[in-house]
């Protein structure tokens, strides 16, 4: 007997996963790309009341369609307040008002520190990566960090070619001395379930699967020997609900992408 | 406040070896601007921005830098900015010299900038790789009454900081709403500041708080409507997400991008001839 297909996508266990992090109103400091999917998504399931801040400067904002880019209008039209770029990251992330960080990243080592600076030497680098934005203030001041990465040998890597937001830094309490104000990455989630820093050692360690998804094809996608909990968790599949929200969502985000726009020139003189 | 056509602004006050700050945080970025900067062959400038966004992408690949000042360097939501990749990676067209900053800090430069101070506080963030190689663009010192550890960013200040805005009244004062992103510390750091804008009214739409450059503060500013494209302006028109998206392609091999370049911009005698040319003007 063949187990019947899941009725949703890795990247929809993924998106709804990371979802279900998020408790409602809580302040939400969020990433483009997977965490924005996510952190809308909870906005429209469980948690109508989370504030989502972009680091354009939208404060509270409540898009009806994904943003492509940071900054995209839809953020700002349905912002409660749009902030100057020294405030949104002086007055709200540092002075300590967020409670979420929410980042992806190119690669991520066993103690949550995360590299989206360079692949290869940075002097001479294999792959020139987009570079810091937001992310290291986030993952330092934000209250504590979700991270959502897909996870592979190249992204779950044993050593960082670059560190550029920290983690747990080098573990066993480490960040904290270092008097580091957030408490650090809360969870990983990955397309194979869930990872939680130890308590004492601080190392990632996999403590939740997918349905179907086995801890060997988890531990063969890490680039480091990665640790399992002892009471490994299997995570409930997406329910009909979040699917049918997520899928609306995107699909409206497709149609307002295929808009084309049109500007309005005065006649030529 | 000189209203001058956007060529004559760009002659006048954008020099070789200039640093120059086109800003706006995905919003109202100065293309049209960035265009014309390409257009007179500008050289050996030293190009500053937050995030170099497609507009940088072009005069990188265009051979007008020499040198880049920035926070974040990709292509919003979509990947890899191809023609900053190629400058750092393999020196094409030439060499680029990179100073990174993160936001927080790039922001803190430009205000220090604005502010006449020397340079910029804020709170250290946990050690990164960042803190190895930017002496002595970034340093760690304690704050003289608690000892706590703080950041310190030099002043960034542009010789020209060029600027897309909505409107510009009968006085020359100029109204930017919307998402603002650092533009206002940006043209309050520089030695001169260039706007242009999307339409000249006789009185600002301005609730009282609003982000308005006083007309004394501008050096020249110019009408280009559809300016920002394809960046948008709030209450004109939307970001072309899709052309943020096929720009992936269009600028992932040199010989695709420079054609591309000549066709719709070189070639283009200005700002309303690209958006024609591109099917956008209505």
């Amino acid at each position: 007997m063949s187990a019947r297909a899941p009725d949703y996508t890795p990247d929809e266990i993924m998106t709804v996963t990371a979802a279900r992090q998020l408790r409602n109103a809580a302040v939400c400091f969020v990433g483009i790309g997977l965490p924005s999917a996510a952190c809308n998504l909870a906005r429209l399931t469980h948690a109508p009341d989370l504030v989502l801040i972009y680091e354009s400067g939208t404060v509270g904002t409540r898009p009806k369609v994904l943003p492509l880019s940071i900054g995209d209008g839809e953020l700002a039209e349905t912002a409660t307040v749009v902030v100057t770029l020294p405030e949104i990251f002086a007055h709200y992330l540092q002075r300590g008002r967020v409670d979420v960080g929410f980042l992806g990243a190119a690669q991520i080592d066993r103690f949550g520190n995360l590299n989206s600076t360079v692949i290869g030497d940075y002097a001479r680098p294999k792959v020139r990566l987009p570079g810091a934005g937001g992310a290291p203030e986030i993952a330092s001041f934000a209250r504590e960090v979700l991270i959502i990465m897909k996870q592979t040998r190249r992204s779950f890597v044993p050593r960082l070619d670059f560190r550029t937001s920290c983690g747990y830094l080098t573990g066993a309490g480490e960040r904290r001395t270092r008097g580091c104000p957030g408490a650090g990455p809360r969870a990983v989630i990955t397309d194979f379930g869930l990872l939680r820093p130890n308590p004492r050692s601080e190392e990632l360690e996999l403590v939740a699967l997918y349905p179907g998804v086995s801890a060997e094809a988890a531990r063969a996608a890490t680039g480091w020997p990665l640790a399992v909990a002892e009471h490994l968790e299997t995570l409930p599949a997406p329910q009909a609900g979040e699917l049918e929200t997520l899928r609306q969502l995107e699909a409206r985000t497709r149609e307002a992408q295929a808009r084309p726009i049109r500007i309005a020139l005065p006649a030529a003189p | 406040m000189e209203l001058v056509p956007l060529k004559e602004a760009i002659a006048a006050h954008v020099r070789d070896g200039a640093s120059v700050a086109l800003e706006g945080f995905t919003h109202l970025i100065p293309f049209a601007a960035g265009h014309e900067i390409i257009r007179q062959g500008r050289r050996d400038l030293h190009l500053i921005r937050m995030t170099p966004d497609l507009i940088y992408d072009q005069l990188i690949g265009m051979g007008c830098a020499s040198r880049l000042t920035f926070s974040w360097g990709g292509n919003p939501g979509v990947g890899s900015l191809h023609r900053l990749r190629d400058a750092v990676e393999q020196g094409w067209p030439r060499p680029l010299t990179l100073t990174e900053y993160t936001h927080a800090e790039l922001a803190l430069g430009y205000q220090a900038g604005a502010s006449g101070m020397p340079c910029g506080l804020m709170r250290h963030h946990a050690d990164t790789d960042l803190d190895l190689l930017t002496v002595p663009h970034r340093r760690t010192l304690p704050c003289p009454f608690t000892g706590q550890p703080l950041t310190a960013v030099p002043a960034v200040r542009p010789d020209v900081t060029i600027l897309h805005a909505q409107q510009i009244d009968a006085a020359g004062n100029v109204l930017i709403r919307g998402i603002v992103g650092a533009a206002k510390e940006a043209a309050l750091a520089a030695e001169r500041v260039l706007v242009t804008v999307e339409e000249r009214v006789a009185r600002l739409a301005a609730d009282m708080n609003a982000l308005v450059l006083p007309a004394w503060l501008i050096t020249a500013a110019s009408i280009v409507p559809g300016g920002a494209y394809p960046s948008y302006a709030q209450g004109y028109y939307a970001r072309d997400n899709r052309f943020y998206l096929a720009w992936d392609e269009i600028a992932r091999e040199r010989a695709a991008f420079s054609a591309w370049m000549e066709r719709h911009v070189l070639a283009a005698p200005d700002h309303a001839a690209l958006l024609r040319t591109l099917g956008v003007a209505a």
